[in-house]
């Protein structure tokens, strides 16, 4: 993940030991001359170039091995390292007068602060929670007091890949459709039901999810307060022996310990080849943005190379409403004489919200009450109660505010309150 | 060596889950030869040694320039005055030590004048950058050597790719969106006497509740043919009818209220597709047909004789269908019956194998060729992957620039759109003419660009006058293609690398489906096509 720092046009470059004859021939023609195809505000300049010098680089993880089939930065020795790291270390002494800053931290350990500084930002983020939150970070900054400054607006290059399918965006953010606007785009995982898991299993990863959910609280194999790493291959063997044993109860076929590994860690295949594509469109808006040499992409490409080569485009639409990236309060539709638990399960399971835990409070007769909240043991016991009870019985009133706070987005969320009855 | 295998395992565990250890030793066992280490050309390359293609060798006969370093991240400025094969050789190589990389320092132009059989030894040869007439010259060779060649190009803001290959089976094509092969329609008799083995109305409330909705569909589908004469439902009302027809078998509890039965809404929610009648893909049909299958000899590749096996599988044992797939789709049913069932189409997709067995033995035999040539698993998944099989033949680049072959319908169709892609398949044959014209490709200095456009536009003429085609191509291209004097922009190259190395897999692994044959990447608008030249 790569953000850049300044503009491309800049400096002198003569004389410099990062500079060399024909360094930027074939990047230069796009920047000098007119043409028929360029942005509307693109104006050709003979300018020096520096290319881009300033990325600032954040990632939480190090190197595992199994990184080293497709992200080319990384070595077997790197192994164990933090990628940010290594990444910059690499391209600031392949590139000569790159200046990469790595970050080894997530990236909600930044607040908004740290992302203002940036004139893009360019993600190949994990998860689509990771990316809720960076959108709404940079939602955040649009802002002023309630009214949109386009000023202010980064823009997001956002790309990711599954296998041989990916897909590259361009988000300006409170202007065009961002990751919550699209939300129904990326449909919830769903798991297996706990029925299935524990009495009637049919599939040799149904016995995996046994030994993974039931069997390891209870047999606590390596002590007990030891959680399965799926990177521990003594706790990924425990496991797939383990499901051998259920498949043969059953006589289900197929449990390996490569099914074993994938369905623990859930691990979706990759390879090079995908993320290069995907990794150069980003680019290629990147350099577009920054230069206005083009008009970029508008504003969601999706490429998938199983059967040939297959591209599409399109213009996602913005949603009038978005939670994340306007400032219009969402209304909730609910009987007084509804639960709370109600409330929650539509925040949870809305294809619109797709809330992961949310912790909701609000304002109930002058002071600031917690209805409840899962994340802290002791609040959530303290709180658990009122999901069975109503609405009403909560005094809570008709048009009034809940504030919902969620790992997917990074400040609360404000909603209204509508009774139906 | 028990340590670099398990080391591999791991290092190469996520692309493993996408095409097998088979796949992957097909890669560990390919020689793959790159001509010209440009970006373009490196960046494919990459693609190719981090997934562990057993060797490459760069052809390049090239000095390294300032302006080569600019936009290949496998170039240094310390390389500046080698060549450029030897210097991207080493930048690559570091990639990955289980990779046995080569160069020649060589232009392609010597070695197909002195050496051309020097290509013979290649699994494919990506050309990258390459002339026309270079292009045209090693086409020739490699068709007539069998070698399949891929020629990838990116000019200024466009990425261009042709695939050459004569022939190119594919068993394990891995599509998208299979349709189960359930046979409801045609149930063999096998699994009639299965499904004769339950009693829906007899059996107790959790054997009915977690009874698999095939059965389901089954025994509902055995009494409606009792009533409707032998006839499937066949339109929108009969459907709907037959679910309504399922839904009357839910168990309602003491007070008429239908219970909870899962199973019975997957019955009725899989009715539509449950139905689809067993029938021989059209694709499938057409390779029944083909010479390849229709004439056996001791030198067909075993993909014909498999496939003329199934050919005589189908008009005997399987009674007008392919060999039954075996595997069926998870559903809600309780452990016991599920595998029960499954194991019914297993157990037939065995005894379908086996009958194509003796066919592809009396074929061998036929030929004098030994039963042992083709493996019993190797048969087992042809079978399995019978209705996906795909075989791929592109033309050769002979046929694509002959007057008299040229695909005119195709060009002249696509260019009813004068900004379809297809203009800029035009424009790079300009661009080709351009460079045989005058030797060197247009506005490539910053003085040239005005009065190249019209030169250029000379070239655009000749182009079209020469194949007869009748179409526009806007001023606007014109000028572009001038304005992008040759350039080769990094981040072009590198989707090129992504897609251009993806083709080369699929080559040899011969897993996927590749495409046929002309592949136009556009970054301006992030669009791309596939056109069949």
């Amino acid at each position: 993940m790569a953000e850049t720092d300044e503009p491309m046009v800049v400096d002198g470059g003569n004389g410099s030991t990062c500079e060399w004859d024909g360094r930027w021939n074939h990047i230069k023609k796009f920047l000098e001359r007119s043409g028929p195809f360029t942005h509307p505000d693109f104006e050709p300049s003979t300018e020096a170039l520096s290319g881009f010098r300033n990325l600032h680089v954040v990632d939480m993880d190090t190197i595992d091995i199994s990184n080293l089939n497709r992200q080319f930065l990384f070595r077997s020795k790197d192994v164990g390292r933090p990628k940010a790291d290594v990444a910059a270390d690499f391209i600031n002494s392949r590139i000569p007068g790159c200046r990469a800053v790595p970050h080894f931290k997530k990236i909600q350990d930044f607040d908004e602060t740290f992302y203002r500084q940036f004139h893009i930002i360019v993600c190949g983020l994990d998860s689509i929670v990771a990316r809720r939150w960076l959108n709404g970070v940079l939602s955040l900054l649009v802002y002023e007091d309630g009214v949109l400054d386009p000023r202010s607006i980064i823009p997001v290059i956002d790309g990711g890949t599954e296998g041989f399918k990916g897909n590259a965006r361009v988000i300006l953010p409170g202007m065009t459709a961002c990751i919550d606007c699209t939300l129904e785009l990326y449909p919830p995982q769903i798991n297996f039901p706990m029925c299935t898991i524990a009495s009637m299993p049919r599939l040799p990863e149904h016995c995996v999810e046994f030994v993974r959910v039931l069997l390891w609280p209870k047999e606590k194999p390596f002590g007990d307060d030891v959680i399965l790493d799926g990177d521990d291959p003594a706790h990924i063997q425990w496991v797939y022996q383990k499901s051998l044993e259920r498949a043969a109860e059953f006589n289900i076929t197929g449990v390996t310990y490569r099914l074993t590994q994938g369905v623990v860690k859930r691990i979706i295949p990759a390879v090079a080849s995908t993320n290069a594509v995907i990794a150069a469109a980003c680019a290629t808006e990147v350099f577009k943005i920054a230069t206005s040499a083009y008009t970029p992409l508008n504003n969601y490409m999706v490429f998938n190379d199983v059967d040939g080569l297959y591209t599409y485009t399109f213009e996602a639409e913005r949603k009038e409403n978005c939670s994340a990236c306007s400032q219009i309060p969402l209304d909730l539709h609910f009987s007084s004489s509804s639960k709370l638990q109600e409330v929650l399960d539509y925040l949870t399971e809305s294809a619109s919200l797709q809330m992961k835990s949310p912790a909701v409070t609000a304002t109930v007769e002058g002071k600031n009450k917690t209805l409840y909240l899962q994340s802290v043991a002791s609040i959530e016991q303290r709180t658990r109660p009122n999901l069975s009870k109503t609405l009403k019985e909560l005094g809570l009133t008709d048009g009034q505010e809940l504030a919902v706070a969620d790992v997917t987005t990074p400040q609360t969320m404000l909603f209204r309150l509508c009774f139906t009855s | 060596m028990a340590a670099t295998k398990a080391s591999k395992e791991q290092k190469y565990d996520r692309q493993l889950r996408l095409w097998g250890d088979h796949g992957q030793e097909a890669l560990e066992n390919a020689h793959i030869c790159l001509i010209n280490a440009t970006a373009t050309g490196t960046e494919i390359l990459k693609n190719l040694v981090l997934p562990g293609i057993g060797a490459f060798t760069i052809v390049d006969g090239h000095t390294v320039t300032g302006e080569d370093v600019g936009n290949n991240f496998f170039l240094s400025n310390n390389s500046i005055g080698k060549n450029r094969a030897q210097a991207a050789t080493e930048l690559l190589q570091e990639l990955n030590s289980d990779v046995s990389g080569n160069f020649v320092e060589e232009s392609p132009d010597k070695l197909l004048d002195n050496d051309p059989e020097f290509f013979h030894r290649f699994t494919i040869v990506i050309g990258v950058q390459l002339p026309e007439s270079t292009c045209l010259r090693l086409g020739s060779v490699l068709w007539n050597a069998s070698v399949p060649f891929l020629v990838c190009k990116t000019y200024g803001l466009l990425g261009y790719m042709r695939l050459v290959v004569q022939e190119h089976t594919v068993i394990e094509s891995h599509p998208d969106n299979a349709l189960e092969d359930l046979r409801l329609d045609q149930p063999f008799a096998e699994f009639q006497n299965h499904v004769k083995s339950y009693d829906l109305d007899s059996m107790d409330k959790k054997d009915h509740s977690h009874t698999p909705w095939i059965i389901i569909v089954a025994k509902y589908l055995e009494k409606w043919f009792s009533e409707h004469n032998c006839r499937l439902p066949k339109n929108y009302k009969e459907k709907e009818a037959f679910r309504q027809f399922i839904r009357e078998g839910i168990l309602k509890n003491e007070n008429g209220v239908p219970e909870d039965e899962e199973n019975f809404e997957e019955a009725i929610k899989n009715v539509n597709t449950a139905l689809n009648l067993t029938k021989i893909p059209s694709t499938v049909e057409d390779l029944f047909n083909s010479e390849q299958c229709n004439s056996i000899t001791s030198q067909s590749p075993s993909f014909w004789v498999m496939l003329r096996a199934v050919k005589e599988f189908v008009h005997n044992e399987g009674n007008g269908s392919l060999p039954v797939r075996g595997t069926i789709p998870d559903m809600i049913a309780d452990s016991q019956k599920f595998i029960n069932l499954q194991n019914v189409y297993r157990e037939k997709a065995l005894q379908d194998a086996a009958a194509v067995s003796k066919h592809v033995e009396c074929l061998l035999q036929s030929v004098g060729k030994p039963p042992e040539s083709i493996a019993e698993k190797d048969i087992k998944l042809f079978c399995k992957n019978a209705s996906f099989l795909r075989v791929v033949r592109c033309r050769s680049l002979a046929e694509e620039y002959s007057v008299d072959s040229v695909n005119k319908d195709e060009i002249t169709s696509c260019m009813d759109n004068p900004d379809s892609e297809m203009v800029f398949y035009l424009m790079l044959r300009a661009v080709d003419r351009f460079y045989q014209q005058h030797s060197r490709y247009p506005g490539v200095y910053n003085y040239q660009v005005e009065e190249d456009i019209s030169k250029l536009k000379l070239s655009v003429n000749s182009l079209l006058q020469e194949y007869s085609f009748n179409v526009n191509i806007k001023d606007d291209y014109i000028h572009e293609f001038c304005r992008y004097g040759a350039a080769e922009p990094h981040t072009v190259s590198a989707f090129l690398g992504g897609s251009a190395a993806q083709e080369a897999i699929k080559i040899i692994s011969h897993q996927f489906v590749p495409f046929n044959n002309t592949f136009i990447y556009n970054a301006m608008s992030q669009t791309s096509a596939t056109l069949q030249l």
